[in-house]
Formats: C-alpha cells, sequence, structure tokens
C-alpha cells in the first residue's frame, strides 16, 4: 500500500509534517513498515481539504489530531 | 509603486512583455517586426539618435529575449549597436582645472608624467602615466577624473575588453555569469539571454498540467521583491499563470545546509557550491582549489531533483534573482532536473503579459523551508544555515566560516587559501554583493532588502533545519 502525505506549502502550515510522524509511528507500532510505502508530494489540487492524504489513489482529509482515527479506519481495513 | 530600479531595466522589460504577449496568444512570429516600433513609437526619439536606431536595438533585443545568439554559448551577450563606446582612458584632467600655482597633481606624481601648458592647465603624459590616481586624489578642484566604462568597473573577474571598433567584449573563459555589467550598463548593451519563451511553451503545452505539472521553484530572496504586493499574491499570480504549484527554493537550501556540515566535518576544508557564479569563478581563476568546493547540488538543483524523484510527470521552472544559474541549468549535473530559469525580472513580464494585476489578487501560501534555508538568500545566511546543520546534528566541529559578500571577497579568501593563509575552514561564497538580494535579475535592490530576508526567515513555519528536512524523508 502506498501512502502519500501532501508536504505542500498548504498542508504544510496545517501540520502535515506531525501527520507524517504520527502515520510513520503508527505503521512501525503495528509491525507494518514492509507493506505499507510513504511517499511526499508538493500538492494533490485539493489544498482547502489538507492534509491531504491519499491511499493508492484516494485522497483524504487528516489533521494531526484525526491521523489516528484515519489509521484506524481506512489504513487498517484495507490491509 | 516602483519596478524598477533603472530605466535599463524597464525597456528590457518592455521587450520581455511584448515577446511574451504574442507568444501566449502563438501569433509571435507574425508581429516579431512590429514589436520595436510598439516600444518606441512615432518619430521623436527618447533613447538614441533617432528611432531609426531606437528600433534597431529593439530588434536586437527582442532576438535576447527569445533566447539571444544560440551559437554564443555563454548566457550573458553584449548589443554591438547598443554598446556607446564609453571613454576608457584612464585618468585625464577636465575642464576644472584652472592653472593653479600649487601643482600639487605635479609634486604627487612619481612618475613624472604630469606637465603644464602655456595656460598653467596641467596634461597627462599616458606614456608614463601608471594609473595610481594619486593627482586626482590630491586636486583642491577635483579636476582629474578616471574615465572608466561602467561595465569593466562593474567586471570584477576582468572579462570585459574593449574590441578595435570601441563597443565591448566578454571573455566567455573569464566570464561568471554574474551579470553585474548587465546591471550596471548605462546603455543596457549587456543583457541576458532570456529564456522566457521556453517557460511559456512549457506551461502551455502542459495543457492546464494533465500532460504534466509545471511546478515553479522560487528563491528567497523574492521577499525583498514584488514589495508592492503581498507574497502570497505573488504566489497566486504564479498559479494564474498556470503553474502547478510553487515550491520554495529555501527548503532545497535547507537539504543543502544540512549535508554540507556534515561533508564539512568529514573533509575538514570546504567552499559553498550554492553560488553558480563563484563555481564557475573557482573553475576558472582558481582550479587547483575545485577539490575543496562541495560536492552538493545547490539548492536550485537539489530541490528540483527531489521534486523529479517524487513526481515523473513533473517540469521544474526555477524563479530567483540570479543570471548565473541560467548557466547552472545548461551543466549536464544539473540539466535533467532544472527545465528553465527565469528571473524575478521576466517574472514581472509574465504577469504583465498576461494582464495578471497581481496587487488585486487573494493571497495564497508559501512555506515549505526552515528561517535558515530562506537566509540563503543574504550574505552570511548560508554559513549561519551550517553552524545550526552541525549543532542539530551534534556534529563536533569547531566551524570557522569566512563568509565572502561579493567576488572580490571571494576573490581574497580564495587567495589566501591558495597559498595556505586562510585563517577559516568554510569559505560561503556569494559573488553579488549581499548575496543573492543583489542578484542582478532582481526588480530592485534596497537598503531593507537584508531586513525583509530575516524577517521573511522567521516567518517560517518550521524553525529548524531538521524539521524542514524531516518531511522528504520516503522511508
Amino acid at each position: 500500500m502506498k501512502i502519500t502525505v501532501c508536504i505542500g506549502s498548504s498542508c504544510h502550515v496545517k501540520g502535515s509534517r506531525q501527520v507524517v510522524e504520527k502515520l510513520k509511528q503508527l505503521v512501525s507500532e503495528k509491525l507494518l513498515t514492509d507493506k505499507i510505502e510513504f511517499s511526499g508530494t508538493f500538492c494533490m489540487g485539493k489544498c482547502q481539504q489538507g492534509v491531504c492524504v491519499s491511499i493508492d489513489e484516494e485522497v483524504f482529509s487528516v489533521s494531526p489530531e484525526t491521523c489516528e482515527t484515519f489509521f484506524e479506519t481506512e489504513v487498517l481495513k484495507r490491509l | 509603486m516602483r519596478k524598477f530600479d533603472t530605466k535599463v531595466q524597464h525597456l528590457k522589460y518592455k521587450v520581455l512583455r511584448e515577446v511574451a504577449r504574442e507568444a501566449w496568444k502563438g501569433s509571435l512570429m507574425e508581429n516579431i517586426l512590429d514589436i520595436p516600433k510598439i516600444i518606441s513609437p512615432g518619430k521623436t526619439p527618447t533613447m538614441r539618435c533617432c528611432v531609426y536606431k531606437e528600433r534597431a536595438i529593439l530588434s536586437e533585443r527582442v532576438k535576447i529575449a527569445m533566447g539571444g545568439d544560440k551559437d554564443n554559448p555563454n548566457v550573458i551577450e553584449v548589443i554591438d549597436i547598443a554598446c556607446d563606446g564609453c571613454p576608457a582612458g584612464g585618468y585625464e584632467v577636465t575642464s576644472s582645472c584652472r592653472g593653479c600655482l600649487a601643482h600639487r597633481c605635479e609634486d604627487v606624481c612619481k612618475r613624472g608624467a604630469i606637465s603644464f601648458d602655456n595656460n598653467h592647465v596641467a596634461h597627462i603624459d599616458k606614456s608614463k602615466c601608471v594609473q595610481c590616481g594619486q593627482c586626482a586624489k590630491v586636486c583642491p578642484f577635483f579636476a582629474i577624473v578616471n574615465r572608466k566604462r561602467p561595465c569593466q568597473i562593474a567586471c570584477k573577474v576582468k572579462a570585459i575588453s574593449i574590441k578595435d571598433d570601441l563597443t565591448a567584449e566578454i571573455d566567455n573563459k573569464k566570464c561568471i555569469q554574474c551579470g553585474a555589467c548587465v546591471y550596471q550598463c548605462p546603455f543596457g548593451a549587456i543583457t541576458d539571454k532570456s529564456y522566457i519563451l521556453n517557460a511559456i511553451e512549457l506551461i502551455k503545452n502542459s495543457e492546464n498540467n494533465q500532460k504534466y505539472k509545471v511546478y515553479a521553484v522560487v528563491a528567497p530572496s523574492i521577499s525583498s521583491q514584488f514589495s508592492y504586493a503581498k507574497l502570497g499574491q505573488v504566489i497566486t499570480g504564479l498559479k494564474e499563470l498556470g503553474f502547478f504549484t510553487v515550491v520554495e527554493a529555501a527548503l532545497g537550501a535547507d537539504m543543502v545546509a544540512q549535508l554540507e556540515s556534515k561533508e564539512l566535518a568529514e573533509k575538514g576544508f570546504l567552499t559553498s557550491s550554492c553560488c553558480p557564479a563563484f563555481v564557475a569563478y573557482v573553475k576558472s581563476a582558481f582550479p587547483a582549489l575545485l577539490e575543496h568546493v562541495s560536492h552538493n547540488l545547490s539548492p536550485m538543483a537539489m530541490l528540483a531533483k527531489y521534486i523529479k524523484e517524487t513526481d515523473e510527470n513533473a517540469k521544474v521552472i526555477f524563479i530567483g534573482p540570479c543570471t548565473a544559474k541560467k548557466a547552472e541549468a545548461q551543466l549536464e549535473e544539473v540539466k535533467p532536473y532544472v527545465d528553465v530559469v527565469l528571473t524575478f525580472e521576466e517574472l514581472q513580464a509574465l504577469f504583465d503579459s498576461r494582464d495578471i494585476d497581481i496587487t488585486s489578487l487573494s493571497e495564497d501560501i508559501l512555506d515549505n523551508a526552515s528561517y535558515f534555508g530562506r537566509i540563503f538568500a543574504r550574505s552570511g545566511g548560508l554559513s549561519d544555515a551550517v553552524a545550526q546543520g552541525l549543532k542539530e546534528q551534534n556534529i563536533d566541529f569547531d566551524l570557522k566560516a569566512v563568509a565572502c559578500d561579493g567576488i572580490e571577497e571571494c576573490k581574497k579568501a580564495l587567495l589566501l587559501k591558495s597559498k595556505n593563509m586562510l585563517d577559516g575552514n568554510f569559505i560561503e561564497g556569494m559573488a553579488c554583493v549581499g548575496g543573492c538580494i543583489g542578484g542582478a535579475g532582481c526588480l530592485t535592490h534596497g537598503q531593507k532588502d537584508k531586513a525583509e530576508v530575516d524577517k521573511y526567515g522567521r516567518e517560517a513555519f518550521e524553525k529548524t533545519i531538521g524539521d524542514a528536512v524531516s518531511i522528504l524523508n520516503k522511508k
């Protein structure tokens, strides 16, 4: 599975670094590092909905606060 | 609201704007011959002896706006017919000489080059004069002047000579493309080739970023530019022009600062590699020191490489204050990453070619880099960033940075290093005085530019290099 986090300006100031850190932490806690690949992008064209995170092609709106819920409801169920 | 420092820049801008206007419409080839007359209409000359000469020079400017002479590898070019062949005779006595009794000029001249005519007026014998300038200093009437060409004064690497027909000539082997002569020539006879058409073509052919995405990578010195509008409006303007997104080159600077501090500690001595004019100068004047130049790509190339690695459909247009970046982008090691280089002057022309009034736009955000990446734009910033890089990575290294402000200071430091007499272990080489904010491609240069950069730096969302760069880590 490929998770892409937008690190463009708009998402960056809404906390994309914290989102990346949190997701990576959750992934390693659940011992999923082999199954999930992370990447960054500078824009997904949905700046209003940032922080934009995509799983394969599907885009989600995530924030540092909703990161954990997103991981449980969207990431884990797709594995 | 002042857009440019000089009327020469304004003229260059008008040519770029008209060329761009036609290029967007796809009618450049049809209307190209009309451009000189649009800029210099009527029968009364405003710049030269007659409108016909004005238009002839404008035709040459149009050529340069379209990429210039393809056979000349240099991105800096002389427009022969625009060169006024300024006097370059060195020390001369002017009509201010009153034929006084004191003759301080004669007394101070160790070469006996000064004599007097029947009216007691001084004359300098050129065959004896060694251009020391002492006579000019002691004359109570300031009657002795040093006639030198502005281009030659500006060119500290001595790449400009005078041809038999009195026009200026650039020695491509010595030229470092810093653009100092471009900015200083009062007749606008030396200019940087423009790749504005390549940029327009790239944007147009992307079909609204569907075929590929066009990224604008913007230099941090932008904080001292477009001062008549807000930076956020410039960003919106870039997107209106058709860029997919805008990223700070300063993020590349953060990457460089982190790597360069490590490289410095490993090697013990290093010079920076960010400024392409400085690197070109080391190559041409101090080839033996080339091994000490950091192996890192410049911030521009570093970030462009990252963008292309994360997005295989990316095209990168760098926008900055620098004419030498145009040459850097042609280097084999940079070519794959940077597609086009534009200056701030050219960006202004692009906005106006599409009648985009950036002051009327809403504000977008530009925030990718840390304080340290952003202050690369001014002299001393790179040294501060390397010091910070060492600190953040807990590298035990006693940094002694020599921040060289302008190519003359670079020359001094490199000369000392070549003789093993330099008191320092890191040379920050910046060819332009003040750093990038002094670049020839800036719209304006002002006293407050450094303060503007520092302010912009402090506004960065990320406070440390490590935090700014951590987000790029793909693992």
